[in-house]
């Protein structure tokens, strides 16, 4: 009896390893997400300055005024950002978001004119040339989205362009349920 | 690069141990990635400023949270990957030790002299 319990030993392992490979294919498990430490938290500080010419420099108090906002980092030199740029259009002139633009990495003035060329969605633009704000908000690359509510917590972070469906299923219930 | 080559040498030392965040199992000092760069050169801020390492450290877990560090530190959610190994190395050892010590206690069958028919056999097969 004992030694046939042995037998079974290999088995067993097999099935627990079978399970754990199955739980990591099927519950959609991916190694390689960084995720983020800042949701939940207050909004790290957001202090560059203006994108457009004449604007005043950004700051926190754009996180606090008790309407939700969406901060978008972005690039002209990065394709996704094209990809995703009709949404956020679409956010601010049907749904009247109030989304607050930072440019990462990438000159005002390539920054304006891709701006120029596709339509600009942004309330508020700031130009973070040299990656300091990007790297206070644990910023991997661009583009990369934070949905902020009206006291300024973080309450979402995209990684990577966002998409119609973020749009219908995360943003809109976010910006018509936060204080 | 700093200037002070003792604060360039645990900048060095830093970045070995902080993963990059878009290349995975690179630290940030191997890696060419623009946010690479930031962090490396916001390594040297900090430390030119005046923090120890452990504050440089806490300042990207603050950031990146603990996915920033290569070495995963110690605590509830960690402890299987920390322990687990030894454990199994320590059961491991301790079935081959019963074993070893079960299969010395079996009694080996008392010897028999050798009978005529053997020994008349053996005596045969010896002979030059």
């Amino acid at each position: 009896m004992n030694r046939r319990l042995l037998f079974i030993l290999p088995l067993l392992t097999l099935a627990l390893m079978a399970g754990f490979f199955a739980w990591s294919l099927l519950a959609g498990r991916d190694p390689a997400s960084i995720g983020s430490v800042l949701v939940g938290r207050p909004a790290p500080r957001l202090e560059v300055k203006a994108l457009r010419e004449g604007e005043p420099p950004l700051t926190d108090a754009l996180l606090k005024t008790g309407k939700p906002a969406i901060v978008n980092f972005f690039a002209s030199w990065c394709t996704p950002c094209l990809a995703e740029h009709p949404l956020f259009t679409r956010l601010a002139q049907r749904e009247g978001a109030v989304i607050i633009g930072v440019a990462w990495k990438n000159k005002p003035a390539e920054a304006n004119a891709w701006l120029k060329r596709l339509g600009d969605p942004y309330k508020f633009a700031g130009a973070d040339v040299e990656g300091r704000t990007g790297l206070d908000w644990g910023l991997s690359g661009v583009p990369e989205t934070y949905l902020v509510d009206g006291q300024g917590i973080v309450r979402r972070h995209f990684r990577g362009p966002i998409t119609e469906r973020d749009v219908n299923e995360t943003i809109l219930p976010f910006l018509k349920g936060a204080k | 690069m700093l200037q002070d080559p003792a604060l360039e040498l645990r900048a060095r030392d830093i970045g070995r141990a902080l993963r990059c965040v878009v290349c995975q199992n690179q630290s940030i000092d191997d890696s060419n990635a623009e946010v690479a760069r930031d962090m490396r050169r916001a390594v040297r801020e900090r430390l030119s400023a005046g923090d120890d390492d452990r504050a440089v450290f806490a300042y990207m877990v603050a950031r990146y949270g603990d996915y920033v560090l290569l070495k995963p530190p110690f605590k509830a959610g960690t402890w299987v990957l920390w322990l687990g190994g030894p454990l199994v190395l320590l059961i491991a050892g301790a079935a081959l030790l019963i074993a070893a010590r079960r299969r010395r206690q079996v009694p080996l069958a008392p010897l028999q002299p050798l009978s005529e028919e053997e020994q008349r056999r053996l005596d045969a097969l010896l002979k030059p």
